[in-house]
């Protein structure tokens, strides 16, 4: 049973790069639409909350509301945009449009096609996340080169939520399922992670519970990076990103292989 | 390199306690074009997924291109083209994309795909299509695409799960005519139907299956004279019962399926004589063809 586990995991370094260029000549042809439509909701956040309760709560953490809160829209925006690419197009192709079943009789493996979807969906995870920081740096409330600094910590978070999205879609028999994990886990996640508000003003529980959520340590990344100010303990934030990125891409290449090949 | 291009011993899968592939063991040489024919359920997908390493036997030995499958079916998928039982083509890419995308699969430059793309689209009737939406094109059109997509590796194997199943006649003879094209350039080819003329008229050998179990396998022409050997004259109208004892000496065998009789008779006159006169009866005389292999191997009254 080993050696079956094996034959489904990525079989080189290249082979997934097939499937993500497959997935961008796609999207090269519906472009401006995707890129609208993955930026209008967080820009509308950002400055209905920004603007409106920024008046309201003045400075946060030595900063202004709207810079604070811009930050924790790039991270949203990157696991919003990883977690739909991968829980609707990417359902899409392994299930209705037998883009999967396809792929799977050339000599890709699983573990290729899964590798690709998911560093598509952190690429598109940085297209939003990158945009999102345009805007702030445009209006001034974060530096240029800063947004540069944020880039590696939004594919990372791309990659982390598309990974998780997988394991969701290995196991959903359809569609309906996919709700449970946006209502009952990433829209908690966004309240616990210091998103729109410091983790310090959640009780002492639900601040520890935080600290194992993987937006959290996005957040703790790419608000210092932003802002232009040291991160503490970085490496533990991006050690926890890495394995919240591999251990669901193994554990869903196993479900998938139970799921397509048995 | 060995003359077998696939070889299966004593395979068997089950999906929970229902078996679908039954101790199945048969081997197709290179060059041949080996059928494998039955009704709906009778485990042909599951073989021809089998076969390429998309799901694993519970017991048995597969071997295609002299690699060992499931273990190194990647190795063995580098050789091989593959038309699936249902198209899954990509409908927003144009004709020629789906060459793109597909051959980079198969890790070729977008050069060399370049290069071999405008004999596919030849071999395939589709020159004039190359830049049209997948979405746009008929059925036919889907399936031949489908066909020159699988040969974009230039594969010694093809495996086709139905491929002309929900074609018109004029997109089936046409996929035929191509298909022959192909066994005639060397192509081995393995074919699951459930249409005998298809299975009659391009197979060099073919296994017949039930329920997972190979009940008959051999040349369509041997078979037929095995297995049938005689006319069949076909009656319809009259009460079959009646008929059939009127009948009865001059036939090898009879089977009565509802209101139809079949007659398996060496001297079809003599049958004709008896029932001359008969007022409402319809008769039909021809050569025996494998449909009437396959039921008699699998029963008349057999559902579809």
């Amino acid at each position: 049973m080993g050696e079956n586990y094996a034959a489904v995991m990525p079989a080189n370094a290249y082979n997934w790069i097939a499937v993500w260029r497959r997935n961008f000549l796609a999207w090269k042809k519906v472009a401006l639409a995707s890129i609208l439509g993955n930026l209008a909701d967080p820009i509308a956040n950002l400055f209905g909350l920004g603007f409106g309760l920024g008046l309201i709560v003045g400075r946060v953490e030595g900063t202004s509301y709207i810079a604070f809160l811009a930050a924790g829209m790039v991270a949203t925006s990157a696991m919003t945009s990883a977690t739909f690419e991968t829980m609707y197009a990417a359902f899409a192709r392994m299930d209705a449009k037998r883009t999967w079943e396809a792929i799977l009789s050339t000599q890709l493996t699983l573990g290729d096609i899964v590798l690709g979807e998911l560093v598509w969906a952190a690429s598109k995870s940085v297209l939003a996340g990158t945009a999102i920081g345009i805007v702030a740096a445009t209006l001034g409330y974060a530096s240029w080169p800063s947004i540069l600094y944020a880039m590696p910590t939004i594919a990372l978070t791309g990659l982390v939520f598309a990974s998780l999205a997988m394991v969701v879609i290995s196991l959903a028999p359809s569609y309906d399922y996919f709700v449970f994990y946006q209502t009952l886990v990433l829209t908690p996640m966004v309240f616990l992670c210091g998103v729109v508000f410091p983790t310090s003003q959640l009780p002492g529980s639900f601040q520890h519970f935080a600290g194992l959520l993987p937006l959290a340590h996005s957040v703790d990344l790419i608000r210092p990076a932003m802002l232009e100010r040291g991160a503490d303990s970085a490496a533990l934030h991006v050690g926890a990103l890495c394995v919240y990125a591999v251990l669901p891409f193994f554990a869903s290449t196993a479900l998938f292989r139970r799921r397509l090949m048995r | 390199m060995s003359t077998v291009a696939i070889d299966l011993a004593g395979v068997k899968k089950s999906f929970g306690d229902k078996v679908i592939v039954n101790e199945l063991s048969f081997s197709v040489a290179r060059g041949e074009c080996f059928g494998l024919l039955g009704p709906n359920g009778a485990g042909k997908s599951t073989i021809a997924r089998m076969l390429l390493g998309m799901i694993s036997p519970d017991a048995g030995k597969i071997t295609v291109l002299n690699e060992p499958v499931p273990s190194r079916a990647r190795v063995a998928r580098v050789r091989i083209g593959v038309v699936p039982q249902f198209d899954n083509l990509e409908l927003e890419f144009t004709v020629r994309e789906n060459l793109l995308v597909f051959g980079r699969y198969f890790g070729m430059s977008a050069r060399k795909i370049e290069a071999v793309a405008p004999s596919l689209l030849e071999f395939a009737r589709l020159e004039s299509k190359a830049d049209v939406r997948v979405s746009e094109l008929s059925g036919g059109m889907k399936r031949r695409l489908t066909l020159a997509r699988a040969l974009i590796n230039d594969p010694h194997l093809l495996v086709m799960d139905e491929p002309t199943t929900g074609l018109d006649p004029h997109a089936r003879h046409l996929i035929w005519e191509r298909l022959r094209v192909l066994l005639a350039r060397g192509k081995t080819i393995l074919l699951t139907t459930h249409f005998m003329e298809e299975a009659e008229r391009l197979c060099d050998r073919l296994c017949v299956l039930e329920g997972g179990r190979k009940i008959a396998e051999g040349k369509p022409d041997g078979l037929i004279d095995e297995h049938i050997g005689c006319n069949v004259v076909e009656i319809y109208g009259g009460d079959p019962h009646q008929l059939c004892e009127l009948i009865r000496p001059h036939a090898r065998h009879i089977e009565v399926s509802g209101e139809t009789l079949f007659c398996y008779a060496p001297y079809p006159d003599q049958v004709r004589v008896k029932l001359r006169g008969r007022a409402g009866l319809r008769i039909l005389q021809r050569p025996p063809n494998l449909e009437d292999v396959f039921l008699r191997l699998t029963g008349r009254e057999m559902e579809k």
